[in-house]
């Protein structure tokens, strides 16, 4: 009967435990060297020995249920800890990032130049490129330039004093390319050209990727289904181009090429034409066995198209907050 | 290259209105730079004379005038010109008349003073840059008639971008050749038959240095009226080219010029010295130029010079000594092909650009000289009188006005055009063009026409017969083995790109395996029909996984107890889940990130990663769309109740960011600090286009604010409140700060804001910065129940 109060006395006294200190400290008035249950286990050694072992069964019975009560309130406690925890510990998931997103981005003429060169080079042109200083020989002589010619006046040439200039268009990786490689050929050569011209319109440095494709066999009708076809790529849109034609010393045919813009206007967006014979024989290519076709056009130009910048210059001033308009 | 229509229409009668003709022009290769139509619409204008001019009582510079338009009362005009004056005609624009700029005349007042109308100048009218005073018309202009009528309006003004190979364009006559043989019609004629001579006076040429010079036309003209005055046709079609009218010799070598390309010189004949020879300059000579500017010559210049020394620079511009003035009587015409490269560069070089220039650089007709010496006796002899001498054509045996032929194989177009033109229609094309043809049946031989010294070579010929035919005529055709262009669109993300960017913020790829332990499957995502393997390499590895989390957790555990209490890991792989009977595999980008935010060095941050570490990567991944992200508090049996979020993109649920839930963590022996995404691929594959937005040149206003929240209410919460109260001016709003303890009562918090605020079209004032302000507070009040923080 002793025993039988004790436990339910015991099992009261877990169950109001509401911290683990407490419950600790009810454990060791229980179950420590000097507990009530341990006090019952030593006492066990007075009794008769025919008494003992049935006492000593119940005793340990109501020991184990004890400590069985005290591991799930232990554990029930625990839990409670656990979600109080856990409540301190909410945050504010909208709370802005630690580090603002999308601060970087690529300046538009890179992001212009990668999306023709992975247009072309999907198709197996190859990515050739030429120095920036040039000399007169590969920016005009061996593309079919005259001594004197009016269209190397149009060229707004900067100089240097010994006579080399900063390449005024791509047209000398043809060549480069031509002397290198050989035919057949297949590249584009984007990069850097420069005018020495400025205004609303001009800038004295800005981009081209030429592209020149030599073989046998290559026609003008070859290069008008090219360039349809890059400038439905580009512009993601079905396309109406317009060939006219114009000049280019080393072309012959040439033409320029307009794309019809969506408000029904013609917009100039590149010039092309069929290898000059000149230029052929000067790069040691036979012009009665291979024919090719070549093309050059400005990145901000087609920038400006694809994105609606309004305003050429705005590409030179890197004002951040029109480059962050760029970003990915 | 600037003309009227009218003028062309001497030449090709049926030329086709200004827009066709435009597009036209361009299709052949004479890019059209502008049109512009003249007298459209001028109902309301006519010729009227000044009767009276008197001052205006309250202005100096305005002057009342009586001017008269037909019979009856003169009306009343406030006139502001300079040249007003009794007498003159000119142009009245009427009450109700509509400028071509669009201004509509009223009758007003014009400081006090009634106005029924306006004089108009040339410019006012839109027929030339004049602007200085109002038209001042001959006297015998017929008072009443309509402007239109007697301005010979409407017309259009057309202006061609002469590429550098077509010289030959550079004339009315150029351009109606081209007109004529693209639409079939037969050019005329207007040049008159030579006149015969009246005086036998001429002036011997002697051409010293034929390299520059082979052909020197020129004839003397005698005794012209000093008081001639170009008439109102010819002045009309200089201005609309652009050009002043300025004498009636210099007018009328202009207007040659313009319209048959050959530059003509005209010389006052009294002030030559002797005969005249054309030589290369001597060092150390000088000559003074028609602008009055002196230059200092050498022998890579050409000039014509008399016995006492140069007269002018040759084809580049005359000399003021021998020039024609208002008292000229005897004049020498001079017509010269000049070699272009003896032209080429010399009039930059002294920086002049002149018309005469800029055609013989790119050469004039060889043959054309003596034809513009007729053209312009005709003119002279019925503009100011005089007695016209014989023509004197000096040409050195060198003089070559006929081209070689060339020789262009029928084979060639087609190798160069890809399609294969008929022999007939080819040799139409070339025709029309002005070439001779003889054709057999393996090639053509074409002789092209003086003027076309840009053809040499048979794909010369070829671009001609191209350009004909319409090089849009020509279909294209994707050369034989080549694939058509294909790059996919702009917009797209490849997933490598995904991989790289979560590389360089320091993750590492890891590859775990596609199935996982179902047990720990269902401790990581709940409990679910898991899709089983029959033959599953060990029980461990037996359900297809439902989330990256079971093997990144496990990865993470694994690194951990290597040591490595810094752990950035990421995988990109499938996940898999069962919809009825079918499989359905979406592709994931899935990272765990714990321990400190950098790696350990002196300069370091030792603290520990945190939630907002996980929502910087994954707001990088999205780019710029990452600001558009929305965060909802969420649940999920394996995170943080309280450092969950569900990720949110347009409408769409695309991911899930959190902190590994402690019980998760314990069970695999993971450090709590544990944090973990997992996104669609799918939402990450398409970027936006970019597209231009105006920047503003105005400055930005900052304006701080704290206010006071309860616990509850979500950051979130608070900046879409305010973006939405103030959506024009706000450019960004940051939140810096955010506060709780001493100061602010339990259950509140203080969140600091930066409102950034900008206006498009013009500096934002303190007002108006102080309302914007205002409403966002007030919003912030009525929505949250937030309270302004005392500072």
């Amino acid at each position: 009967m002793e025993l039988a109060r004790l436990a339910e006395r015991a099992l009261a006294e877990i169950d109001s435990a509401d911290d683990l200190a407490a419950l600790d400290k009810v454990r060791v008035g229980l179950l420590g060297k000097s507990g009530l249950i341990t006090a019952e286990l030593k006492s066990l050694g007075k009794l008769a020995p025919e008494q003992r072992k049935a006492a000593g069964q119940a005793v340990n019975k109501v020991k184990s249920e004890l400590a069985e009560a005290i591991e799930d309130r232990r554990a029930a406690l625990a839990d409670v800890a656990l979600a109080r925890e856990l409540v301190a510990e909410t945050v504010d998931v909208s709370l802005p990032a630690r580090t603002a997103a999308g601060s970087g981005s690529l300046h538009p003429v890179t992001r212009v130049l990668r999306r023709i060169t992975d247009i072309f080079t999907g198709n197996g042109f190859q990515v050739r490129y030429g120095p920036e200083i040039e000399d007169d020989y590969h920016n005009f002589t061996a593309l079919n330039f005259p001594e004197n010619h009016p269209a190397r006046a149009m060229h707004d040439t900067f100089f240097f004093p010994d006579g080399r200039l900063l390449r005024t268009h791509t047209s000398p990786v043809q060549i480069r390319a031509l002397l290198a490689d050989g035919v057949p050929i297949r590249i584009i050569a984007p990069g850097r050209v420069y005018r020495c011209d400025s205004d609303q319109t001009h800038t004295p440095m800005f981009h081209q990727v030429e592209g020149l494709v030599v073989a046998e066999r290559v026609t003008f009708a070859n290069l008008k289904a090219v360039l349809h076809q890059f400038v439905e790529q580009f512009f993601e849109r079905d396309a109406k181009l317009r060939f006219r034609p114009s000049y280019f010393p080393f072309t012959e045919p040439s033409a320029e090429v307009d794309v019809l813009s969506s408000e029904g206007r013609w917009l100039e967006i590149l010039g092309c034409g069929m290898v000059h014979r000149n230029v052929l024989e000067g790069a040691g290519v036979d012009p009665d066995r291979y024919s090719g076709y070549a093309f050059g056009m400005g990145v901000e130009r087609l920038a400006m198209l694809r994105y609606n910048v309004p305003d050429l210059r705005l590409f030179f001033e890197n004002d951040l907050r029109f480059l962050s308009q760029f970003a990915r | 290259m600037k003309f009227p229509i009218s003028w062309l229409r001497d030449w090709v009668p049926y030329a086709p209105e200004a827009d066709e003709l435009a597009e036209k022009l361009t299709l052949a290769g004479l890019e059209v730079d502008d049109v512009s139509v003249l007298g459209e619409q001028m109902d309301n204008f006519a010729v009227a004379e000044i009767m009276t001019v008197e001052p205006h009582p309250n202005a100096d510079r305005l002057r009342v005038c009586q001017v008269s338009i037909a019979d009856g009362q003169p009306v009343q005009i406030v006139c502001g010109a300079p040249n007003a004056r009794a007498g003159m005609r000119s142009i009245l624009a009427s009450t109700g008349a509509i400028l071509p700029d669009g201004t509509k005349i009223r009758r007003s007042k014009l400081r006090g003073v009634e106005s029924q109308g306006m004089l108009c100048s040339a410019a006012e009218l839109g027929l030339g840059d004049d602007h200085d005073g109002i038209i001042d018309l001959p006297t015998d202009a017929p008072v009443g008639t309509p402007a239109t009528t007697y301005l010979n309006l409407p017309d259009a003004v057309i202006d061609i971008d002469i590429t550098p190979n077509r010289g030959d364009c550079f004339s009315v006559l150029g351009v109606a050749r081209e007109v004529a043989a693209f639409s079939g019609q037969r050019l005329q004629d207007p040049v008159v038959a030579e006149p015969s001579a009246a005086v036998d006076t001429t002036l011997a040429v002697d051409l010293a240095a034929p390299e520059t010079c082979t052909r020197f036309a020129s004839r003397v003209i005698t005794g012209i009226a000093t008081d001639a005055q170009s008439p109102r046709w010819l002045v009309e079609r200089l201005e609309r080219a652009g050009l002043r009218a300025i004498h009636p010799v210099v007018d009328i070598t202009n207007f040659v010029m313009l319209e048959l390309g050959q530059p003509l010189h005209a010389y006052d004949m009294d002030k030559i010295d002797g005969s005249l020879i054309v030589r290369r300059a001597q060092d150390g000579e000088a000559c003074v130029l028609l602008d009055e500017k002196e230059v200092a010559l050498d022998d890579s210049v050409v000039v014509v010079a008399d016995q006492s020394g140069p007269l002018g620079l040759a084809g580049i511009m005359g000399g003021l000594s021998s020039a024609v003035t208002a008292d000229t009587t005897n004049v020498l015409f001079e017509a010269a092909f000049w070699t272009p490269a003896w032209i080429a560069g010399r009039a930059r070089r002294f920086g002049l650009h002149t018309d005469a220039s800029l055609r013989f650089e790119r050469g004039v007709d060889p043959a054309g000289q003596a034809r513009a010496i007729q053209r312009a006796t005709e003119l002279l002899l019925d503009i100011a009188g005089g007695a016209a001498g014989p023509l004197l054509d000096t040409t050195h045996p060198t003089h070559d006005a006929v081209r070689a032929s060339i020789e262009v194989r029928w084979k060639t177009i087609e190798r160069l055009l890809g399609i294969a033109l008929a022999p007939d229609e080819v040799v139409n094309i070339l025709e029309r063009l002005g070439m001779r043809c003889e054709a057999d049946d393996e090639a053509v031989s074409v002789t092209p026409p003086s003027y076309r010294f840009d053809l040499a070579i048979a794909e010369d010929i070829v671009e001609e017969v191209a350009r004909v035919f319409g090089y849009d005529e020509i279909p294209a055709a994707t050369a034989v083995l080549e694939t058509p262009l294909n790059a996919g669109s702009e917009q797209d993300t490849p997933l490598d790109r995904l991989r790289d960017l979560l590389v360089d913020r320091g993750f590492a790829e890891v590859v775990t395996y596609s199935f996982v332990n179902p047990e720990l499957q269902t401790r990581c995502d709940g409990p679910a029909d898991e899709l089983e393997l029959a033959n599953p390499i060990s029980s461990d590895l037996s359900v297809m996984r439902r989330s990256l989390l079971p093997g990144l957790a496990t990865c993470a555990a694994a690194n951990q107890a290597r040591q490595h209490d810094r752990v950035r890991i990421f995988e990109v792989g499938a996940c898999f889940a069962r919809d009825g009977d079918a499989v359905v595999e979406t592709m994931r980008v899935g990272g765990l990130l714990c321990g400190p935010r950098d790696a350990e060095g002196w300069a370091g941050d030792r603290d520990s990663v945190d939630f907002f570490d996980a929502k910087a990567d994954v707001e990088a991944l999205f780019g710029v769309r990452g600001t558009e992200l929305l965060w909802q508090q969420s649940e999920h049996p394996a995170l943080h109740p309280g450092q969950t979020a569900l990720v949110v993109l347009g409408n769409e649920r695309i991911g899930r960011v959190g902190r590994l839930h402690p019980k998760l963590a314990n069970s695999l022996d993971l450090d709590h600090g544990c944090f973990y995404f997992e996104l669609d691929a799918n939402a990450l594959l398409q970027t936006p286009l970019p597209t231009f937005a105006p920047i503003s040149r105005y400055p930005r206003v900052r304006r701080d604010i704290a206010v006071l929240v309860r616990e509850e209410i979500s950051a979130g919460e608070v900046l879409a409140s305010i973006r939405e109260a103030i959506p024009e001016l706000l450019r960004h709003v940051v939140l810096f700060d955010v506060y709780r303890g001493k100061g602010v009562e339990p259950g509140l918090k203080s969140m600091a804001l930066g409102l950034i605020l900008q206006e498009t079209s013009r500096t934002l004032i303190d007002e108006e910065a102080d309302s914007a302000v205002r409403s966002a507070t007030d919003a912030l009040k009525t929505k949250l129940g937030a309270t302004l923080r005392d500072r």
